[in-house]
């Protein structure tokens, strides 16, 4: 039906193949039992046990991870009530800032993120004496201030395509504020809730910059970890280690379709 | 969106609601931006640390309260900065004007394919950004190094004699920033290519107009906004990138996130490294505001 040009249809097979032959290339590489990655020394599992033997990767990846969980979850809380404030509370004093400051981290070079938070950390452990060390805790405190904008936006915009006729109905109906938002706005938003934790736990997960800004010398993340060995040129274990994150992604990109796929039909029609 | 009618007294549980992420932000998003700003107008000195109080009351009457312009002079005076600051904008420049290029086209062919087709190849776009960041840059140094996949190619056919040096120049720079944000050009793109009206198109040709011409005339008009939001998503934070030449950049490559990084770490002078941080925030404050502008404008419209 549709007249697909010749131009087009090169330029999008240019285009996925510019965007996946990296990934392809790091994965075959995984499996390369030389070191040089243009000699292909035999398929081979050795870098895997490799990185499994190391204990400092795997020390890194789950510090990531705890990192991840904690400030997601409150990313997603102090967003959630961030998105509520922006759609639902038409005017409060002091709103221009409040919408400043969700949508500058946003646009904020993660550098001056890190050196801010950094500068912070640094006087308030002079007047006060807290945080006594940085480490976990300050990087927690980090991610969940760039990650709470994320999730606000996302929560706001969801707020906004929901229709306040349910929530005034509620209310008419005799609902205290609190049983309406529980029982009626909250499971209407849930999968932007979700959404918005995910979103925030991968920031977590991926960010290097800040992270190397704030922490202190015993807390290395995963990122932080990598870059370290990057610098030193290409290390066949990090091939290994790319490969398993790309593995976890596409389990998780495909149990997401599954599960969205079974989504009753009322919520599809949204 | 503010609802329509505006409640004059907030219930208790919605100002409880707002008080915690409200002072969440000041306490660790305002205060860190004013300490910056506060450090970069002190003296640099030798001390923990190492930076002159804007306020010391031990001073004498008349000089408690200190404050300089002098790290921002510093900073102007150098040309490496402003060199930098420049080279900054001109790769940024450079990045999106390719991402752009690589972009639109995708972004074309992803809003005419058909339904079920357009969503694997939207998936297809944002999957990468799934995955790490760091690793997407760092793959690329085994296809540009000296010995990678791209010069063994170029060399067995011949096209080469000598290996090509790639990883750790400029060039390598541009790869790793069009890879890691071309997903940011194409959704935007998307977003507006896919709402056009095809009624228009089909209007256009069966006027006679030419495809090239009726893409010229009404497409790539009617997709200016999507353009403008692609473009500044790719631009502002590549202005202040500082993974991409730290991994694939060499000694020359000069960037400003980088030499905030540097400055701060290897040279530990915090003043110059906080007025190198303003003067870049100072810089962004442009295309943010063009953004910030045109999201309010599509906001109303729709």
């Amino acid at each position: 039906m549709r007249k697909r040009s010749t131009f087009l249809l090169t330029a999008m097979v240019f285009g996925y193949a510019f965007l996946y032959i990296p990934l392809v290339l790091v994965v075959l590489y995984s499996f390369n039992d030389s070191r040089l990655v243009t000699v292909w020394g035999g398929f081979s599992l050795r870098w895997y046990g490799e990185l499994l033997r190391s204990g400092d990767v795997l020390s890194a990846a789950w510090l990531s991870v705890r990192i991840a969980t904690v400030s997601a979850t409150g990313a997603t809380v102090l967003g959630t009530l961030a998105g509520f404030a922006l759609a639902r509370i038409g005017r409060f004093r002091g709103r221009a800032l409040f919408t400043t400051m969700i949508a500058a981290p946003l646009v904020m070079p993660e550098v001056i993120t890190g050196l801010s938070l950094l500068l912070l950390f640094v006087t308030l452990q002079q007047q006060i004496g807290w945080p006594a060390t940085r480490g976990a805790t300050t990087i927690t405190i980090a991610h969940i201030t760039f990650s709470t904008a994320y999730v606000a936006v996302i929560v706001r915009s969801r707020l906004a395509s929901v229709d306040m006729s349910l929530e005034e109905a509620a209310m008419d109906l005799g609902g205290r504020p609190f049983r309406v938002v529980r029982d009626i706005t909250l499971p209407l938003i849930a999968p932007a809730i979700l959404s918005g934790w995910l979103l925030a736990f991968t920031l977590s997960l991926d960010d290097l910059v800040i992270s190397s800004f704030v922490s202190g010398p015993g807390a290395t993340t995963l990122p932080m970890l990598i870059f370290s060995k990057v610098r030193l040129g290409v290390t066949p274990d990090v091939n290994a280690l790319a490969t398993i994150i790309i593995g976890l992604v596409a389990i998780g990109v495909v149990a997401a379709g599954l599960v969205l796929r079974r989504r009753p039909a009322w919520r599809q029609t949204e | 969106m503010p609802p329509p009618e505006t409640r004059p007294r907030l219930h208790t549980w919605q100002r409880f609601g707002l008080a915690i992420p409200y002072a969440w932000l000041l306490i660790f998003f305002l205060a860190p931006f004013l300490i910056v700003l506060k450090i970069s107008i002190a003296d640099p000195v030798v001390a923990q640390p190492p930076f002159t109080p804007l306020f010391d009351a031990t001073r004498p009457p008349g000089e408690a309260f200190h404050a300089t312009l002098e790290n921002f002079r510093f900073v102007l005076d150098d040309r490496l900065y402003v060199l930098t600051y420049l080279n900054s904008l001109e790769l940024a420049a450079v990045a999106t004007l390719l991402c752009l290029a690589i972009g639109y086209p995708m972004a074309y062919g992803i809003a005419r394919a058909s339904d079920a087709t357009r969503s694997v190849l939207l998936l297809l776009v944002i999957l990468p950004f799934w995955t790490s960041f760091l690793l997407r840059v760092y793959a690329w140094m085994g296809i540009l190094n000296s010995r990678g996949v791209l010069n063994s190619l170029l060399l067995w056919a011949g096209i080469i004699d000598r290996p090509l040096e790639i990883l750790y120049t400029n060039t390598a720079v541009f790869i790793g920033m069009v890879y890691s944000y071309l997903p940011f050009m194409i959704l935007p793109l998307y977003a507006n290519l896919v709402r056009l009206d095809e009624a228009l198109l089909e209007a256009a040709a069966d006027l006679g107009g030419r495809p090239s011409r009726v893409f010229r005339d009404v497409t790539l008009p009617l997709s200016f906004p999507g353009v403008i939001a692609g473009c500044l998503l790719v631009f502002i934070p590549a202005i202040g990138e500082f993974v991409i030449p730290a991994v694939l950049g060499g000694s020359d490559t000069l960037m400003i996130g980088r030499v905030v990084y540097d400055e701060f770490f290897l040279n530990r002078d915090w003043p110059v490294a906080s007025a190198v941080a303003v003067l870049l925030l100072l810089l962004l404050l442009i295309p943010i505001g063009i953004f910030q502008r045109y999201e309010s404008r599509e906001g109303s419209e729709s």
